[in-house]
């Protein structure tokens, strides 16, 4: 076991486990941001650079600060290890300027993209980014590329997090049909169209898509997601655990997503029969309401408050106390 | 003139074959380490020279061997880091394609000391002339039993191997190298874990630049104390510098480390002074992406010294008014030389050489190249200079490796010292974008 302060809040961790994880077990408006880490996919993480964070402490047995600011979401705790996240103006500085960059060559299209409302992206921007922009110039823009029958790929939306990469590698194996083509800001997801993605499980690239760049063709320019209903519901389905989220208009069945956890991580991942084909109530046993979290607009007037598991030692940093405060902790259970 | 370590013999005719290059003393490093000496006294010999890497970012090649991870009954790699590809320089290519054998030779002494079998060379892609000779040079070396089983009766065998990259900067950085050694995507990883636990293969790995092993022969020579004595504090040995620019005499000459800068420039045993007698504006002093210095900061010191060709004196300053020694890619810049439409090409490269995996280098190396592209074609505006530096601060640091900061250097010690010139292209556009426009006014420093 390793115990580590984060943002002047101590907890005991497992070795081995990622900044990230602590801070996740903690709770709370404290957790670093994640764009490109997503716990189900090995070897994410690392990319985005938004969940940067200032260790003011290796360990114990080494107190020196680290000379660069660590992405919590792959490096793993050491006893003694002090992190600095919220508590820390230079983090947040630098969170603002990843933003920024993040944005500069994303076209902002979120009133006729499906995934506002529900987007990493715009959660992060509103949370940490600026209202303006000092960049000047085109923005990078792709054709829209069919992967298949049933997802599309717009490439101008993606930010690079490589996660439907790994999803491709390890979720839905087969023929290797999806990796990164090009270099520098000219990368762009490859698909190999004439290959399409036939694997049972492709679906879920577009689960893991922080932005709106893979979206469900079934479900496009249907409804924006913040009039409609979720529902948990499952089957018996011979390929997947049929564990999935229905999201109704009315009587209407709009699309099937799976199940996702408050950071935005699907719980067990569904196959394209369930998402695609599925589409009437009669397939499903309901379950009753899903519960949204707060990172999400559908939830608004009613977000849940963030929960805090970690007892909070006494002297905590002014930041941590006024971000405690603004999002008072609830103790459940 | 300093001593010659490696490039003694190097315009000897015949000395890329096996049969010169013995005749003037090679190999010498193979018999004596693998008949007389264990792993461990080698690496202590490289660890008293105190050599540093000669790569870029001159960590001490001794402690980097002695980190390496040796855990029972599981291979270790050597990888030698041949994909030149800094602007500005070029000394690796002349030292492997003039003394091939010189690398061979440190790659067998380096080996037997990490305790290597296999080990590779991994070259740039366009140096592919180069790659043929060193295959020419390592199936001598097999014929001769330098390479193989049982090499030179001793027991240890090694099999090395060279493998030509597919033309990108980026696979310069050692954890890119290894995953396109391996065939994948030349995307930089993320440390920890280090190449010295999981290199190549997961297995530990030693990646060294081609200039730091081609030492190694003559540090197991003469002894790790002898060469420590050549050099100032901890810059010891000697150091090829690949001179170019607005020289009467470009080219590759190895120096003693600790030559003042001025004489390197203007001595005649070196480059000669600044071509067609013109007056020396600045100079980026290992390679393109080390901070540029103007005349007086790379002359002397902020505090008055004389600036040495050494780690330290290079450094001297800090970012402020110092730079670093780098790969040893030294470009001089005469008086004509328009220092924004320079920066602009270096930004150009890095814009081009970005792998694109973490957003403030993917992004922030062709926001930088776009904002100073308005500047060298006159439509920039005074914010853009203030842009360039908040961007290129943004980049520096928080990247997994260390290309955005490749990027971010030159951009921010541009503005840093030629600000007005700067700003001059931002006040007059049309006088500014002529072709051979010089900047009128004076230089500023920090």
């Amino acid at each position: 076991m390793a115990k580590i302060t984060f943002d002047g809040i101590e907890i005991e961790v497992p070795d081995g486990t990622t900044i990230m994880n602590a801070a996740r077990q903690i709770g709370g408006a404290i957790v670093p941001p994640a764009m490109c880490y997503y716990t189900p996919l090995k070897g994410s993480g690392g990319k985005c650079r938004a969940c940067l964070v200032k260790v003011a402490a290796g360990s114990a047995k080494d107190p020196r600060p680290m000379p660069k600011l660590v992405a919590s979401c792959i490096t793993p705790v050491q006893d003694g290890m002090v992190v600095e996240n919220t508590t820390n103006d230079s983090v947040l500085d630098v969170r603002k300027g990843i933003v920024e960059m993040l944005l500069i060559n994303h076209p902002l299209d979120c009133p006729v993209c499906d995934q506002a409302g529900e987007c990493d992206l715009q959660n992060f921007t509103f949370e940490h980014g600026l209202s303006t922009t000092r960049y000047q110039e085109e923005r990078r823009t792709f054709e829209k590329i069919d992967i298949g029958p049933l997802i599309q790929l717009h490439m101008t939306r993606c930010i690079l997090c490589y996660r439907c990469v790994y999803v491709a590698n390890q979720i839905a194996e087969g023929d290797r049909v999806h990796g990164v083509l090009g270099r520098g800001d000219a990368s762009e997801i490859g698909t190999y169209i004439e290959n399409i993605i036939d694997n049972d499980f492709s679906g879920n690239v577009i689960d893991v898509c922080p932005v709106g760049a893979l979206t469900d063709k079934t479900w496009r320019f249907k409804q924006r997601v913040w009039f409609t209903k979720p529902v948990n519901a499952h089957r018996d389905c011979p390929k997947c655990a049929g564990n999935v989220v229905l999201w109704y208009k009315g009587n209407e069945v709009l699309r099937t997503t799976g199940r996702k956890d408050q950071y935005g991580e699907v719980k067990e991942w569904i196959c394209n029969e369930c998402r695609f084909e599925k589409k009437e109530t009669a397939d499903w046993t309901i379950e009753g309401p899903a519960h949204i979290d707060r990172s999400s607009v559908i939830s608004a007037n009613h977000y849940e408050l963030p929960v805090l598991n970690q007892s909070v030692i006494a002297d905590l940093p002014a930041s941590t106390q006024r971000e405690l405060e603004l999002n008072p902790p609830l103790k459940l259970g | 003139m300093g001593r010659k370590l490696l490039t003694e013999h190097i315009n000897v005719e015949g000395i890329h074959t096996l049969d010169v290059y013995r005749k003037h003393g090679g190999y010498r490093s193979v018999e004596k380490a693998l008949k007389t000496m264990t792993p461990d006294e080698v690496v202590e010999e490289v660890k008293k020279s105190g050599l540093r890497g000669r790569g870029g970012a001159g960590f001490p090649t001794g402690l980097k061997w002695s980190f390496l991870a040796k855990p029972e009954g599981v291979p270790r790699y050597l990888v030698c880091n041949a994909d030149e590809s800094e602007p500005g320089t070029f000394k690796d290519r002349q030292l492997m394609s003039k003394l091939p054998h010189l690398l061979i030779e440190g790659m067998i002494t380096g080996s037997y000391a990490l305790g290597a079998n296999t080990s590779y060379i991994y070259i740039r892609g366009e140096l592919l002339y180069v790659l043929r000779i060193l295959e020419k040079a390592i199936a001598e070396a097999y014929a001769a039993g330098f390479l193989g089983k049982n090499i030179l009766g001793s027991g240890y065998d090694l099999d090395l191997y060279v493998h030509p990259g597919g033309g990108a900067y980026i696979c310069g950085e050692e954890t890119a190298l290894l995953e396109s050694l391996e065939g994948k995507r030349g995307n930089p990883r993320n440390k920890p874990p280090f190449p010295a636990v999981q290199g190549l293969y997961a297995r530990p790995t030693v990646v060294n630049n081609v200039e730091s092993i081609a030492a190694v022969p003559v540090i197991v020579n003469e002894g790790g104390d002898e060469y420590a004595k050549i050099g100032v504090g901890k810059s010891t040995g000697t150091k090829l510098f690949s001179a170019c620019g607005h020289l009467n005499k470009p080219g590759i000459y190895e120096i003693e480390l600790g030559l003042p800068v001025e004489e390197f420039i203007y001595s005649d045993e070196y480059c000669g002074g600044i071509w067609k007698g013109r007056d020396l504006k600045a100079v980026v002093a290992g390679g393109s992406s080390v901070p540029i210095l103007p005349k007086e900061l790379i002359l002397k010191t902020a505090t008055g010294e004389d600036r040495l060709m050494t780690y330290e004196s290079l450094s001297d300053g800090g970012f402020v008014t110092g730079t670093m020694l780098g790969s040893g890619g030294f470009i001089a810049m005469d008086e004509t030389t328009n220092i924004v439409r320079n920066t602009w090409n270096f930004s150009r490269f890095y814009h081009h050489e970005s792998c694109g995996q973490c957003s403030p280098c993917r992004e922030g190396t062709g926001w930088l190249e776009k904002v100073l592209h308005r500047l060298v074609h006159g439509h920039g505006q005074m914010q853009d200079i203030d842009l360039l530096v908040s961007v290129a601060k943004q980049i520096e640091g928080n990247t997994i490796c260390p290309l955005g900061e490749a990027a971010a250097w030159p951009v921010a010690a541009a503005v840093r010292h030629f600000r007005d010139e700067f700003e001059w292209h931002v006040t007059h556009p049309q006088e500014a974008t002529k072709p051979g426009a010089i900047f009128p006014g004076k230089l500023v420093t920090a």
